[in-house]
């Protein structure tokens, strides 16, 4: 017997603490069907090897509101997990237990696992789980997800609840949390309509509440029919008259009736002291109003000295010398000795070492920005910055919101795009992705590194945090043509949680790290090695397939010749420029290691002299930023573009998205070199 | 004239009457997040630039622009 549990909790309970603490290493990441939200199972090895762990989206409501609801809730109605372990944050049980009565509804298996019982004791809080189990009807595990404590008992007692359930049938919704006026109507309803609908969706006395309630999801689904429509509205009017409200605020109010009510019986606060909390006292710096915006700058300035600084060119040069001397060296002698036909040798020691060398050197580099994103997101800074920032964001009609994904777009477009699901309007979603590109992402670091340590040897990081904010001056320019043009609409709403500031897990950050240095590597492994073998050979040959001696013979330099002259104006209208930054949509690394192949430079990195005595001839210090500025803003590449192409679900959006960010790239690096030039620059 | 929550300072308290409006998502959002008839509301601080607002409620902190706060009425 293959049991499924799912995981259901709000946003910052420690849901992905308890999961990676059930899964281990078991965990596979994937998708929703139908769209690009992180569906992530794993196997409960702890307890029993055919458990599958399911981690829905972190929620606060089963209510349609925004996309992640609405696919938590059809996985628990459709897929019929055995049971729904819901995850509710001990430090907040009033609001949690919210979601907890929207699933009790749902009349399914129910295991509630009150986690970071650690902050409650810490506190000198009580909590009667005891009492919370005679209220809620189902078990209530106290648990400490981060330091492992009660994680088996409670996957011993879902276990439990499966086996019981297997043999006796689910039990039915629970809807004695409501008052009494509700039930009669939702009893009504499920005795007198329901059976009159065609289909079915979940069980009857939750599509009786549902219906009630007004839902207009479940409406669809059930295509109820206007006849019955009007006999369900003159119940909402009954309870709306006797309530003054409009019956979805009847059932909302009545929801959080109950979970106050139980909230109070079952937590015993310590009397409150008039001390402020260490989370108060970070709050009134970190968003203090002379300090908060000047702060929110020297991190992120802190952060990138620190990965593009020492620390980030020591990893780069350790890297450099395993892969592209001590192995590069080895290989190519080891070639020789043996004999290798010359066409093999270049292939392989410049083509796929070459290639794949420029870009393994950022490995760890990538890894060092993920690791302070992460901290940043986990530690609840990322929601304050939001809160600094919305009243600038919504000059722009964007909302603060967005400001979490445009900073995760730092690190990377593709997991940028999506997170930018927790936008819940339409359009500000669509502008928000459309600016993500310009953000500079961590692929586009290899450019920066070796034009800059190229031609600005002296002052690196300067530079290339000038890159940066030309990104974000950009995208901020760009969000107020778009939303006065074709992105019209009204300002979205902002409600956000301000969690409380945590110090993030070792665990936590190391897994996240390590997901997004594997990720790269695998993507180096797979898209960039076969496009080095291509461009390799594009270079290698010309159109009758005959070995060239000049890499500008060759297919890929004629293409480059017949492109080349767009880039004129901008400063770099030599062929390989044209060629790289063609190559940069598969990956925009690719950019680097086609520089070194087609330069014939094997160990074509940013350490690497020979690339930059290369450039140094091809190139200006002019030219050289214009260039970075071009690679930064032009066309996303191809993973995020796929992303895009999901995320926005139509093409139309997808080939604007990719157009308007090459127009603007253009227009920008034209800009740059132009007036850089009437100005005296070279 | 009702008062609205956009009218507290910081560090003022008072009780939510109700959500002004008709349905819609940033009422049924509100909700959700526990502005409901009867909740203790306590404005926290104002951000930097002058809006959103931080207020506390059943607990736990949560944001909302001052446009927002107008739409709730206090008792």
């Amino acid at each position: 017997m293959s049991l499924k549990f799912a995981l259901v909790g709000n946003p910052n309970c420690g849901k992905t603490t308890l999961f990676n603490e059930i899964t281990g290493s078991t965990q596979y990441v994937g998708n929703w069907p139908g769209v690009t939200i992180e569906k992530r199972e794993g196997k409960a090895r702890k307890i029993q090897e055919d458990i599958k762990i399911i981690d829905l989206p972190g929620i606060y409501s089963l209510s349609p509101y925004s996309m992640e609801e609405i696919i938590a809730r059809d996985y628990i109605v459709n897929e019929k997990p055995d049971v729904v372990i819901n995850i509710v944050d001990a430090t907040n049980i009033e609001r949690n237990l919210y979601l907890t009565t929207q699933l009790l509804e749902l009349g399914v298996n129910v295991v509630v696992a009150l986690n970071m019982m650690d902050a409650v004791e810490a506190k000198g809080n009580k909590i009667n789980t005891s009492l919370l189990e005679a209220s809620l009807k189902v078990p209530v595990i106290p648990i400490t997800a981060s330091k492992g404590r009660g994680v088996k008992e409670l996957l011993e007692r879902a276990l439990h609840v499966a086996q019981a359930a297997a043999s006796a049938g689910n039990s039915p919704a629970s809807y004695e949390l409501h008052n009494e006026n509700i039930v009669k109507y939702i009893k009504e309803i499920e005795e007198n309509i329901v059976p009159q609908l065609k289909s079915k969706h979940g069980n009857s006395r939750w599509t009786a509440l549902k219906l009630l309630e007004g839902d207009e999801n479940v409406q669809k689904t059930l295509e109820v029919p206007s006849v019955l429509l009007a006999e369900i509205k003159v119940y909402q009017e009954k309870l709306e008259k006797k309530y003054d409200m409009d019956i979805e605020t009847v059932i909302a109010d009545s929801r959080y009736r109950f979970t106050t009510d139980v909230a109070g019986k079952a937590v015993k606060k310590k009397e409150q002291s008039s001390q402020l909390t260490v989370s108060d006292k970070i709050d009134k710096v970190v968003t203090n109003r002379i300090l908060a915006i000047p702060l929110f700058l020297a991190m992120m300035f802190g952060i990138f000295s620190v990965t593009f600084g020492t620390i980030g060119s020591f990893t780069i040069d350790f890297v450099d010398g395993l892969v592209n001397d001590t192995f590069a060296n080895f290989i190519s002698s080891s070639l020789e000795s043996a004999g290798a036909a010359s066409w093999l040798h270049d292939l392989i020691v410049n083509g796929i070492i070459g290639g794949l060398g420029s870009m393994l050197v950022f490995v760890p580099q990538i890894m060092i920005l993920f690791f302070f994103l992460s901290i940043l997101e986990d530690t609840g800074y990322m929601a304050r910055a939001a809160f600094v920032m919305d009243r600038l964001l919504r000059k722009l009609g964007l909302s603060g919101k967005s400001f979490i994904p445009m900073l995760i777009g730092f690190g990377c477009s593709v997991p940028a795009v999506m997170s930018t699901r927790t936008l819940e309007n339409e359009k500000d979603r669509r502008l928000t992705i459309m600016l993500i590109p310009f953000m500079s992402c961590g692929a586009r670091l290899p450019i920066y590194a070796l034009y800059a340590g190229a031609f600005f040897a002296a002052n690196q990081t300067m530079v290339v945090f000038s890159l940066y904010v030309l990104g974000i001056a950009v995208a901020i320019l760009s969000g107020f043509i778009l939303k006065k043009t074709i992105l019209k609409g009204d300002v979205a709403p902002f409600v956000m949680e301000l969690p409380p500031y945590r110090i993030p897990t070792i665990k936590g950050l190391t897994i996240h790290m390590w997901d997004k240095g594997k990720g790269f590597v695998k993507k180096a492994g797979t898209i960039i090695f076969a496009a080095a073998v291509v461009i390799w050979f594009l270079q290698y040959a010309n159109f009758s397939f005959q070995a060239v001696a000049e890499p500008g013979d060759s297919m890929l330099g004629a293409i480059g010749k017949v492109i080349a002259p767009v880039f004129s104006p901008l400063g770099f209208g030599d062929w390989r420029s044209a060629v790289a930054l063609l190559t940069g949509f598969i990956a925009k690394e690719a950019v680097v290691s086609t520089m070194g192949i087609l330069h014939g430079i094997a160990e074509a990195t940013e350490g690497s002299t020979d690339l930059i005595t290369a450039l140094q001839a091809s190139f200006t210090p002019l030219t050289a930023y214009a260039f970075m500025a071009f690679s930064l803003l032009y066309l996303p590449c191809m993973a995020a573009f796929a992303t895009i192409k999901r995320e926005m679900n139509s093409w139309k959006w997808t080939l604007i998205t990719a157009g308007f960010s090459t127009g603007v790239a253009w227009i920008v690096a034209f800009i740059i070199f132009q007036v850089g030039k009437l100005m005296g620059f070279s | 004239m009702e008062r609205t929550l956009k009218e507290l300072k910081p560090g003022e308290k008072a009780i939510i009457a109700k959500i002004d409006g008709d349905k819609g998502a940033v009422k049924r959002r509100l909700m959700d997040m526990g502005v409901t008839h009867g909740a203790e509301v306590l404005v926290r601080k104002v951000a930097p630039l002058g809006d959103p607002i931080e207020i506390n409620i059943r607990g736990y902190e949560l944001t909302i622009r001052k446009s927002e706060a107008e739409l709730i009425i206090l008792q």
